[in-house]
């Protein structure tokens, strides 16, 4: 149990890939052995990330190490100043991040057994699914900006296998090829950056390159290209085009899967922001920068929702939107955090962003499950063409209301709970702030209302419907009650994991840089 | 002889290249060209980055001051990584190409444009 723990940094990325090479052999002997092994991996994976992040924040949240190999012999970490091994940082945020990935992609296995049971072909999805999976956890939990970036194109190709799955949709290739391009330059960019910081600096680990980070012309360039591609993986406005197509186009699990992929991109923003480069431009002007970035996508999010005729893409541009809640919270801390006595509410604010993370993770995860069953129950994807399903599957439509009133920030759902909190902060920055996130808000709100008449209510359907199989209501149900149990008690959750998480980017880069430096030094 | 920042100024050229064709070229291969083309210059840039003047071997027990003239592997590890990762994203693109062909008969972006707005 203790070596469990002590190793499960490591074993979170380590398990899901071992899994995602072990699946196409082990579904030769058929469908049941490969559903209960991918089971079995992703359980395992959940519950090391239970336990790693349940251990971490009873211990009090304090930042370690993981160091790959060399431990035991006692080989110092330290050479002349360079960390030179290959190391996991986890502090509260990456912890944090852990978690949210954990319940999606438990969730996300569980839908998608039910959604490969009547066809064939599932195994090479699975395969992909566990390895998407290895990435986003490398993502979150490394220390190294080398490994970051071979996890970063890990999910890419992953991501982009998944888009790109069912090969006889004309429009899943399309979206496919869209994305591939885009998250291939995206790739490309922090690619170019890291070798820019390392013939800079010599060393790529992140704790390092924060502790000796300048203020030249090149550490400006590195941040800028760093920042352009991870906002273009992450989908935020005016670098979005991908977003909508990827999680509409991609099966329907795999688009709850995309959205944890696109927080962890967006993750890294925040680590790079706060962290590396938190000495290289004042902290006012790169929070305003996300600031703009929130509002844009905010706003196109939601008025491209508007005019959407097909569900998923709908709930798709939903999804960007929020991306733009969590840039709007972190962003206003960010831009208060420089001042000689920083604000209380800039606390809030990041509170508030990062919150609204596992909030969204919950109810587009939600959405995307619901849609899915519709799409599977109506037999088309276009809101037109639907109608009265409330007739036939009465659990789906409670899950779909339930995820559309708390993406909409309505009480008592989750999304109420960290949308207020980013009101509340952004509104003593600048009321303008505010004043848009709410008046969206509403819009998100009367577009879904939009969306549910038309799927769900209205004169009993003709043929025949196909209901949600248990499978995909299980799911789904896990879900409502994290969606619930969130917005009913957000006491409880933003004090015991998301303050520590926010922690970790307000108390700026010390602790993050002494863990490493302060090793064996 | 010395060639200097030649190196750099190809990498820069073959990125900006790369970047034309991605963006202005309509055809998905001759995209999918500008992207390896990308590549290639980021790959020459780690290589270039990788070489210091008068730098030692990378053995810690000696490390010299400043840290900076000892010459590490990472630069061709990551170049190695990167060629073997563009090798498979390549390949995907180009699958990607492949399959767009045989459902709409053309490789042409603009008739490709179902999934606007």
């Amino acid at each position: 149990m203790n070596a469990l723990l002590v190793h499960a940094p490591v074993l979170l990325v380590a398990v899901p890939l071992l899994g995602a090479f072990a699946v196409p052999i082990l579904g030769k002997l058929g469908r049941g052995v490969r559903d209960a092994f991918v089971g079995l991996i992703i359980a395992a994976t959940a519950a090391l990330a239970g336990l790693l992040a349940a251990n971490f924040f009873a211990a009090g949240a304090v930042p370690f190490v993981y160091q790959l190999g060399g431990q035991s012999v006692g080989i110092p970490l330290l050479s002349g100043g360079i960390p030179i091994r290959i190391l996991f940082e986890i502090d509260g945020l990456s912890a944090f991040m852990a978690l949210i990935t954990a319940l999606i992609t438990l969730t996300g296995a569980v839908f998608s057994f039910s959604y490969w049971r009547n066809r064939s072909g599932g195994t090479l999805y699975f395969s992909l699914f566990l390895l998407l999976t290895a990435g986003i956890f490398g993502m979150e939990l490394t220390g190294d900006l080398f490994n970051f970036f071979v996890f970063l194109e890990i999910t890419s190709i992953a991501a982009c296998g998944l888009i790109g799955f069912r090969v006889w949709l004309r429009r899943s290739q399309e979206a496919g090829f869209k994305v591939m391009a885009l998250y291939t330059l995206s790739g490309l960019f922090v690619l170019l950056a890291i070798g820019l910081l390392y013939s800079e600096y010599g060393g790529l680990n992140i704790g390092y390159l924060a502790s000796t980070i300048g203020t030249g012309i090149l550490d400006k360039v590195a941040l800028g290209l760093l920042l352009t591609g991870l906002a273009m993986k992450a989908g935020a406005v005016p670098l979005h085009m991908w977003a909508p197509d990827a999680y509409g186009e991609a099966p329907a699990p795999m688009s709850a899967v995309l959205v944890a992929n696109s927080q962890a991109s967006l993750y890294a923003v925040f680590r790079i922001v706060f962290t590396l480069f938190s000495a290289t431009v004042s902290a006012t002007a790169l929070g305003w920068i996300l600031i703009v970035l929130a509002l844009l996508t905010i706003f196109v999010g939601v008025t491209m929702a508007l005019v959407q005729s097909d569900i998923k893409r709908l709930v798709a541009y939903g999804a960007v939107s929020q991306i733009g809640y969590m840039l709007l919270g972190v962003g206003v801390g960010l831009a208060v955090s420089a001042q000689a006595a920083p604000p209380a509410y800039g606390f809030v604010a990041i509170q508030g962003g990062l919150f609204h993370m596992l909030n969204d993770a919950a109810c587009v995860g939600l959405l995307f499950f619901a849609s899915g069953a519709v799409i599977r129950a109506a037999g088309t994807r276009d809101l037109n063409r639907m109608g009265g399903l409330a007739h036939h599957m009465k659990w789906t439509t409670v899950f779909f209301a339930i995820g559309a009133f708390a993406l909409a920030g309505v009480p008592p759902f989750n999304g109420f709970a960290s949308k207020f909190l980013i009101y509340e902060a952004s509104f003593q920055l600048s009321p303008f702030l505010s004043i848009v996130a709410i008046l969206s808000s509403i819009l998100l709100l009367a577009v879904f209302v939009k969306g549910f008449q038309a799927a769900f209510l209205g004169p009993r359907p003709s043929q025949p419907v196909e209901k949600a199989p248990v499978g995909m209501l299980v799911p789904m149900a896990v879900l409502a009650v994290f969606v619930i149990g969130l917005g009913l008690f957000p006491g409880f959750f933003v004090d015991h994991i998301v303050t520590p998480a926010a922690k970790a980017l307000w108390d700026g880069p010390a602790a993050y840089i002494t863990t490493v430096i302060g090793l064996g030094g | 002889m010395s060639i200097g920042n030649f190196p750099f100024v190809v990498a820069a050229l073959l990125i900006v290249l790369g970047l034309y064709a991605l963006l202005f070229k309509r055809n998905l291969i001759k995209m999918v060209i500008g992207i390896s083309l990308i590549e290639t210059g980021v790959n020459l840039f780690l290589v270039m980055a990788g070489y210091r003047t008068g730098g030692m071997a990378p053995i810690y027990t000696l490390a010299p001051t400043p840290i900076r003239d000892m010459v590490l592997p990472t630069p061709q590890a990551l170049t190695l990584t990167s060629i073997v990762i563009g090798l498979a994203t390549t390949a995907l693109l180009l699958s990607f190409a492949v399959f767009i062909h045989r459902h709409y008969g053309t490789l042409d972006i603009q008739e490709i444009k179902e999934l606007n707005g």
